[in-house]
């Protein structure tokens, strides 16, 4: 058994509104930075798995992803998965 | 004998007191359904009413959906029982695969509180079988994410079975095709952004969705939802 450290990133999908991402898009003109376009901000989440291979810990976080931690019908979601170091 | 009408309560449901006396007032006998129970308590209908169950955490209705009471509502649903959703138990029936789609952030970013003219577009529902379609009722919405939005897949499929139960007749939050309530298939699952049960009687600024509570409370007592 291992333990395995899974970064989960849950952003909208495209044609989703993503309010956060256009107030903050606006609002950093106001300090001089023009230069910005497509700002997007979603969700983190982290958590810690116990599994025996690695495979088998980002099956079980992928269904965690669908059947909770993402709406697939409005949600994307992005599975970092690595050994945790402790 | 007056048809009893079960009104889930969710930690952070706040619409439970209104829904319930427009059901007494429609006649009904009003049942308090405490989520974390799982008995239904016999009722012959049930109302998911408004508010932030359990916060929305995660997402509005994402939590609440794993709440023990809902896998008896599901099952309630299934057998063909009526079952009503309105503004944040839209989303939780959502959430819960009840009925299809999600409610994303309205269009315009903005928190929309004000009263709405809304058109029935079918009456063979559980939220609708005593009403004309075509009506236009004034109704409040009260709501950040009221903003309707399906694949294109799912929205053809609503049209062609005539499942797009209220429409806005001025689209205020950007929801696809101006959709304010869905069906399921059977007809008895509806959910909808817009607060009938706060629209009774004319003292509250609008008595138009007396016809909708009166309509839920029909189905119940008939056993059949239109």
């Amino acid at each position: 058994m291992a333990r395995y450290e899974a970064r989960i990133e849950v952003t909208h999908l495209p044609g989703i509104l993503d309010p956060q991402g256009v107030t903050v898009e606006r609002a950093l003109p106001a300090l001089g930075y023009t230069n910005v376009s497509h700002v997007k901000i979603g969700k983190s989440i982290r958590l810690e798995v116990d599994a025996t291979d690695e495979g088998t810990a980002r099956a079980q976080v992928e269904e965690m992803c669908e059947r909770l931690l993402a709406n697939p019908v409005i949600e994307a979601y992005e599975i970092h998965l690595a050994e945790f170091a402790g | 004998m007056a048809p009893r009408v079960g009104v889930v309560v969710f930690p952070g449901t706040n619409c439970e007191l209104d829904a319930a006396y427009a059901l007494e007032h429609a006649g009904a006998e009003a049942v308090t359904l405490f989520h974390a129970d799982t008995d239904l308590k016999g009722v012959d209908g049930v109302i998911v009413p408004g508010g932030f169950a359990h916060g929305d955490y995660l997402r509005t209705g994402a939590i609440a959906r794993f709440s023990p009471i809902m896998a008896s509502v599901a099952e309630f649903a299934a057998a063909g029982g009526p079952v009503v959703g309105i503004c944040n138990g839209f989303q939780v029936l959502c959430e819960a695969g009840l009925l299809p789609g999600a409610l994303q952030k309205n269009a315009g970013l903005k928190f929309i509180c004000r009263t709405v003219d809304l058109r029935v577009e079918t009456t063979t529902t559980a939220l609708t079988n005593s009403l004309e379609a075509g009506v236009v009722l004034r109704i409040p919405i009260n709501h950040f994410e009221g903003n309707y939005t399906c694949a294109p897949e799912t929205l053809a499929r609503l049209r062609d079975e005539d499942r797009i139960v209220v429409r806005y007749v001025d689209n205020p939050n950007g929801s696809v095709d101006a959709i304010a309530g869905v069906c399921n298939e059977g007809r008895n699952v509806v959910g909808l952004m817009p607060h009938p049960e706060r629209a009774i009687e004319s003292v509250l600024g609008s008595a138009d969705g007396a016809g909708m509570i009166a309509s839920i409370v029909r189905a119940a007592g008939a056993g059949v939802v239109a």
